[in-house]
């Protein structure tokens, strides 16, 4: 166990300096751009935001659904079926009634493998819809993975409109993720009020133009809506033009009248149809409608043409701001909810990175005098190895860019308490070998291999927590699991190379001496 | 450390009592007061406010937030006396507005000079997710140590490195039921740690164990976990103590975020370095271990 072969000697070498250098190149400049690493601070010691939003996709089904059935109505008419009382119930299944011996043929239409309407996945053996025929009723049951489609694809819509509204409030580096299938994770790193970000993601951004029609009273065709000071007005279902067709949106002091507005332009479509129906309607009002609130409804005074517009409404400068990125942005497929909320300012992040340092500092100070009371020069090895361990372990994060937390700070300090042990293990173990061994190279020798299956063992175990932390953990303590782990990782080498390699030099050297431990 | 030769084994039975009266009390508290679960696992918000005005009281913030009707309101200083740690239950949805809309109430009442250091929300949906899996992650890492353990061991060695990691986890528990300290994601990490450290600590004992087993054939395992504990003694008090000072380094210099994670870090290294030799090894006498325990095993 004490024979290093030159070439084992030089790779630990390099590794280790390799390694240490890593670690260095955190705390001091070094002028080269290959080496160019840094660990990652955590929200909570840089201070930031983290956000869980959930997307409820109860609309998107419902709306989904809807369209189905229309799509239904219509190819069941070309194919010359009849049916009748089709109907939405538990907003995601379709019923309908057919004549009986329509039977076959409705299960030809929806039950085929290169079904048209009823789209097939083999990946998955499933349709999009199940259906059973039960004499005339016919039920469509949306199939999970139909949900799970509708669901992905409003991931998909969503997590671009978040980042763009991101991306359009500017904050540094924001990591976006999808967790799971209906949910977007936001960190926004350095933030210290997420407030308006969180007014931003709230906000689904659904805009159109709609009549406001002369009635009084909601009927077919119309629905009552609210403005924002709560008065009502009656306005047409038809929708004239919605956020689709923008193509740019930006806030504007109207100096008429010394307001503030948002203009906007249209693309091609838009500019046609709202041309069309300005010119149509001179003289009526347009209600401009966002989220299902009338923001403002003017009265159009003459065609408008040219493809752009504004928006007047009771705004200030910050909310007519916000309102056009938030039609730039465009529209979320579905209400965003905020599930998880985490914010920590920047100088309790600041306070957290000083006491994490100054109790790394003072742990650290603690074992190493208790090694070196406690095993003299042998000590010494062990704090030399100790200080080469938290080389290696803050490297290794350093390398892989691991995200270093407050708990993960807490993992290193305990990492410097508990990574003695093995040397520890080491030591007790030769102390005891040389009482019945004269030799001791031997009595070195067979320490450090009777002790290995022990020292493995007690690791593997700790390891095993730190794995099942990593895997079950979120947050700050996936950060203490992950250099709980390494720590762990490093620990074995540094006691097995840096901590032997330095033994067996000195042992050799002086194998004479009397007392050795 | 010379070899030591401390009658450990005399006093298995006194220590069992006292171990099996600890859990008792533990699962009594833990049944009947339960666990004083953090917004991570109940759901609500917690705050951490920072005022710069000396003349805010806790009794004004408290009058303050109690009026804005957020369920039970909890104000507590936490660490010196310009922090204070705000905590309430709001079972609706989080609104987007809900924290501008709260520091506008409190300006009202105490003006300008404080700010929200850090804050916490939690829906309901997610704390009992993170709740669920905070008994998985504890659940599976007791499992994956029996597994690990087996493999490594024969049967009966591993349902006493089992036990005591049951009664670590227990106790520690308990003793956080007792004084009422609050239950987050990071006493989940500390306890799943105190896990894998008194796992380590059994695994020394038992390696130790089973060599004496080989080594002596004339010794009943009575004696012979007695030797094996004096065997490792001073290893276990030198890890024991190394890990204890990088602990107390945490809980005393740490700051007040880690001050709940060390203390039940230090309590459950205290609690498996005891667990270790008085319940690990006890069992193996009353499962009556002897050398053939292992020989069979060996011819397999």
């Amino acid at each position: 166990m004490l024979y290093f072969s030159k070439l084992k000697i030089v790779s630990v070498i390099i590794f280790t300096l390799l390694l240490s250098y890593f670690a260095l190149s955190n705390f001091f400049s070094f002028d080269d751009n290959f080496f160019k690493r840094n660990i990652n601070l955590g929200l909570d010691l840089q201070g930031g935001s983290y956000l869980l939003l959930e997307i409820d996709n109860e609309p998107v089904v419902i709306q989904q659904v809807q369209n189905k059935l229309i799509d239904i109505k219509k190819y069941l008419k070309n194919k010359n079926v009849q049916f009748k009382n089709i109907q939405i119930v538990d907003n995601k299944n379709i019923k309908f009634q057919i004549n009986e011996n329509d039977a076959s043929n409705i299960e030809e239409i929806f039950n085929n493998k290169d079904s048209e309407i009823n789209p097939y996945f083999p990946k998955f053996k499933t349709h999009q819809f199940n259906l059973t025929i039960d004499s005339n009723n016919v039920q469509l049951k949306l199939s999970d993975y139909g949900l799970v489609l509708i669901k992905s694809s409003s991931q998909e819509q969503a997590i671009e409109i978040v980042r763009r509204r991101v991306d359009e409030v500017g904050t540094n580096e924001p990591n976006i993720l999808k967790r799971g299938s209906d949910r977007i994770l936001v960190e926004l790193p350095g933030l210290n009020n997420p407030d308006r970000i969180k007014s931003l993601l709230g906000k689904t951004a659904n805009l159109t133009f709609k009549f406001v029609t002369n009635n009084s009273e909601e009927s077919f065709g119309t629905e009552k809506l609210l403005f924002e000071d709560g008065t009502e007005a009656i306005v047409s279902k038809r929708i004239v033009l919605s956020g689709e067709n923008l193509i740019d949106a930006k806030p504007r002091m109207d100096t008429q009248n010394n307001q503030t507005v948002v203009s906007f332009n249209l693309d091609r479509v838009g500019t046609k149809k709202f041309a069309k129906a300005t010119s149509n309607n001179v003289g009526k009002k347009l209600a401009i409608i966002l989220d299902n609130k009338i923001i403002s409804a003017p009265t159009i005074q003459e065609p408008i043409v040219g493809g752009s517009g504004q928006i007047t409404g009771d705004f200030t400068f910050q909310s007519a701001t916000d309102m056009a990125l938030l039609l730039r942005s465009g529209a979320l497929p579905a209400p965003l909810n905020i599930i998880e909320e985490r914010t920590v300012g920047p100088d309790l992040g600041q306070d957290s990175i000083n006491s994490g340092l100054i109790s790394l500092v003072i742990g650290f100070c603690l074992v190493i005098l208790f090694m070196l009371v406690k095993y003299k020069f042998f000590g010494l090895i062990a704090n030399i190895t100790l200080i080469f361990n938290l080389f290696l372990l803050i490297g290794i994060l350093t390398l892989f860019e691991a995200t270093l937390t407050l708990p993960g700070i807490a993992g290193i300090i305990l990492t410097v308490g508990m990574a003695v042990d093995a040397n520890v293990l080491i030591y007790e173990r030769i102390k005891e070998e040389k009482k019945n061994e004269q030799n001791q190279l031997l009595a070195f020798d067979s320490g450090y291999t009777k002790s290995r299956t022990t020292i493995l063992d007690a690791n593997i175990t700790t390891l095993i927590a730190a794995v099942i932390l990593f895997i079950l953990g979120s947050g700050p303590v996936k950060g203490f699991s992950v250099t709980l782990g390494v720590g762990i990782l490093t620990t074995l080498f540094s006691v097995y190379f840096i901590a032997r390699l330095i033994t067996a030099i000195y042992v050799s050297k002086n194998k004479n001496k009397e007392k050795l431990l | 450390m010379e070899k030591k030769n401390i009658p450990f084994n005399l006093f298995y039975k006194q220590f069992n009592f006292v171990s099996l009266l600890l859990i008792a009390l533990s699962l009594v508290f833990l049944v009947f007061k339960g666990l004083n679960y953090g917004v991570d696992f109940k759901g609500g918000t917690l705050i951490e406010l920072r005022t710069t005005d000396k003349t805010i009281s806790i009794s004004d913030l408290r009058k303050s937030f109690t009026k804005m009707e957020l369920g039970d309101v909890s104000v507590k200083n936490f660490g010196n006396e310009n922090d204070f740690i705000i905590k309430f239950e709001k079972k609706e949805q989080l609104e987007e507005n809900f924290i501008v809309n709260l520091k506008n109430e409190l300006k009202k009442d105490i003006g300008d000079s404080f700010n929200f250091r850090r804050v916490e929300s939690v829906g309901p949906k997610v704390s009992s997710e993170l709740l669920k899996s905070g008994i998985l992650a504890i659940a599976l890492s007791l499992g994956a140590m029996l597994i690990y353990i087996w493999i490594r061991f024969e049967w009966q060695f591993s349902l006493g490195a089992i036990a005591a990691i049951f009664h670590d986890v227990v106790i520690t528990l308990g003793f956080f039921s007792v004084l009422n300290l609050e239950i987050n994601l990071s006493i989940v990490a500390a306890v799943l740690t105190i896990v894998g450290y008194s796992m380590n600590d059994t695994v020394v004992i038992f390696d130790r164990v089973r060599e004496n087993l080989k080594k002596y054939s004339d010794i009943k395992i009575f004696d012979l976990t007695n030797i094996s504990i004096n065997e490792t003694l001073s290893r276990t008090i030198i890890t024991s103590a190394t890990t204890l000072l990088a602990l107390l380094s945490i809980f005393i210099f740490g700051g007040e975020i880690l001050k709940g994670f060390s203390f039940a870090m230090i309590l459950g290294v205290i609690i498996g370095t005891y667990s270790s030799i008085y319940i690990a090894n006890p069992i193996l006498v009353m499962l009556n271990v002897t050398q053939k325990t292992i020989i069979k095993e060996d011819t397999d």
